[in-house]
């Protein structure tokens, strides 16, 4: 098996390997692998190996971090000062970051090496990644599969070990559902808790950045860098941040998990059913007792981020002007036809589409009957997730209906790939904690349970899910090939 | 509810976004689909329901008014399009004599 980070650094702290020497060897490997994925927009190869040269330094001086000198892949929606940032789309792909996101300093402060940005749907707008301006991830489970999305390409090149490590953004489902279909741990935390300055904004109420490892003990690690309040960002939360390692090894015995029985309804696929009972028996084992709960409004959830989703994009995308930075288009004969033809040129099919619900549902006459019902629905399903946690510590449930489908399977059906995000989007609505495990495989293509925790309980779905993963050996399987 | 081609030409203005004709008459039966879809809303009671525009029940931060960043005009001109002594450079908007 590949090593984790937690093994990794022990390596880079006992000098049995350096972190120039670790760095070529994910450099090597992405060389080799990453033609077939596709799973990175940059590659910072100059970067690395200077970031790995520093960490050196500070590891040989015994003033190193638990993640001094261990390799990353950041999601290409984190600006990094001095490279591209292109979230995905051709509207930025001329965009050279002016400055550092919060998680991007973070990541330098405890000495980490940045290897690259990895691909994503255009803006993270998108389930698959296929909507990416620079052609679609593979999964490595199977090419002919998706990876998911939007963070799609940090999911497929940590299953594929081209980094131990990578982080993502999700909005409805973009950390856990890539997570569950390319078979590695994912973290979605609670919303303000990770800063999102510098994250290039989709839904403002929704987004929050997070960890994609191996493991719930990599995740750890990684949270500790990147969670903390922000000044810089007006809805990060000032909460004490909790060594998220301290209390991975505590005891779950007694442990209540809560079924929401809307999610092991009709649309679910028997074979991950199975999957995900057997992950429940497990937990019980484990001393956990199963408790039948509902969310009445789950399947609101959809509709109802479907309206603030895009009317939050279309925003928030009203920046991409061509006067600023980003895409400009040639010999505007007017100011009204530089922007819309920089726009037009700039955003691909599904950007284009949601800018345009966002703006009918906000228009003068609609907005109490698209945008303010909404926000009443986020109300209800708020309560929903309120009342359930009033009887039980944790949600568990499948994180996807199904396992990774087809390339192209469903680009020209816009709904029916919003509704693969049916037990996610809940989670962002109420914005909650929540994860994705490996739970086992169907048809040799990964399977994520996903735990839902209350506000701020990262600490603890970090500690049920590494007791799970101390038990079980999902997390450990890799893709043939990689 | 069902949207008409003039509604999405109203609304590409509005985004400020330029269609083909052939991307109008997609636009309309894709958008059309998706409204109808989001719709389903309307089967919730929410009578007496708050909305909420966030999760968290916060308050917005506020800072005191003092300048807390430094002048960057530079590295943020250097990725401009188009600038000419520190300013962005737009096609003419008011009409000469």
């Amino acid at each position: 098996m590949h090593k984790t980070i937690a093994e990794l650094s022990n390596d880079l702290h006992a000098k049995k390997i350096s972190s120039v020497e670790l760095t070529q060897q994910f450099l090597e490997r992405i060389k080799k692998l990453d033609k077939t994925l596709n799973s990175f927009i940059t590659v910072t190869e100059e970067i690395a190996l200077q970031d790995a040269k520093t960490a050196d330094a500070q590891l040989a001086k015994g003033q190193a971090s638990p993640l001094t000198g261990i390799p990353f892949a950041q999601k290409d929606i984190f600006c990094t000062q001095g490279s591209k940032t292109s979230c995905g789309s051709k509207m930025l792909d001329n965009f050279i970051s002016p400055y550092d996101a919060t998680v991007i300093k973070n990541f330098k402060k405890a000495g980490t090496v940045l290897l690259g940005k990895t691909n994503m749907d255009e803006f993270a707008m998108g389930s698959s990644n296929e909507t990416s301006f620079y052609g679609p991830v593979k999964n490595p489970w199977n090419t002919d599969m998706v990876p998911g999305g939007s963070s799609g390409g940090s999911a497929a090149a940590v299953a594929a070990y081209l980094a131990p490590g990578a982080t993502g953004t999700d909005t409805g489902g973009s950390i856990r559902q890539p997570a569950a279909l390319c078979g590695i741990s994912g973290l979605k935390p609670t919303y303000g808790r990770v800063s999102r300055y510098g994250m290039i904004a989709f839904a403002s109420s929704l987004d929050q950045g997070g960890p994609f490892a191996k493991t719930a003990e990599d995740l750890a690690l990684m949270m500790n860098v990147m969670a903390g309040f922000d000044e810089r960002d007006s809805t990060s939360v000032d909460h004490p941040v909790p060594d998220y390692t301290a209390t991975l090894n505590d005891s779950i015995q007694g442990l209540r998990i809560g079924l929401p029985k809307e999610y092991f309804g009709e649309g679910l696929e028997s074979n991950v059913a199975k999957v995900i009972e057997a992950a429940i028996k497990e937990y019980e084992k484990l001393g956990a007792t199963i408790h039948e709960v509902s969310l009445p409004n789950t399947t609101l959830s959809i509709p109802a981020y479907y309206v603030i989703a895009p009317a939050e994009c279309s925003s928030n995308l009203a920046r991409y002007d061509g006067v600023r930075f980003g895409h400009r288009c040639k010999d505007p004969i007017d100011l009204e036809d530089l922007y819309k033809r920089s726009r037009s040129e700039g955003f691909g099919s599904e950007v284009t589409r949601r800018i345009m619900v966002g703006t009918y549902a906000l228009s003068a006459g609609y907005y109490d009957a698209y945008y303010l019902k909404a926000q009443k629905i986020r109300g209800l399903i708020r309560r929903d997730f309120i009342d359930a946690f009033k009887n039980v510590d944790v949600l568990m449930g499948p994180t996807t209906p199904s396992t990774a489908f087809k390339i192209g399977e469903k680009t020209n059906d816009p709904i029916s790939m919003y509704l693969s995000d049916i037990y996610t989007i809940a989670i962002n609505l109420a914005g909650l904690p929540a994860m994705s495990i490996p739970a086992g495989f169907v048809n040799k293509l990964p399977v994520g349970l996903q735990l839902i925790g209350n506000m701020f309980t990262e600490a603890r779905l970090l500690n049920i899910a590494h007791s799970f993963q101390t038990a079980t050996d999902w997390h450990t399987h890799t893709p043939e090939g990689f | 509810m069902s949207l008409t081609a003039a509604d999405v030409k109203k609304i590409a203005h509005l985004a400020r976004l330029t269609m083909s004709e052939a991307d109008i008459n997609r636009y309309t039966e894709q958008l059309s689909k998706i409204i109808g879809f989001v719709e389903q809303m309307n089967q919730a009671d929410t009578t007496n329901i708050e909305p909420i525009a966030h999760s968290l029940d916060l308050s917005q931060r506020l800072r005191n008014d003092i300048v807390s960043e430094t002048d960057q005009r530079a590295a943020f001109q250097a990725i401009a399009p188009q600038v000419e002594a520190g300013l962005y450079l737009v096609p003419q908007v008011i009409e000469g004599e």
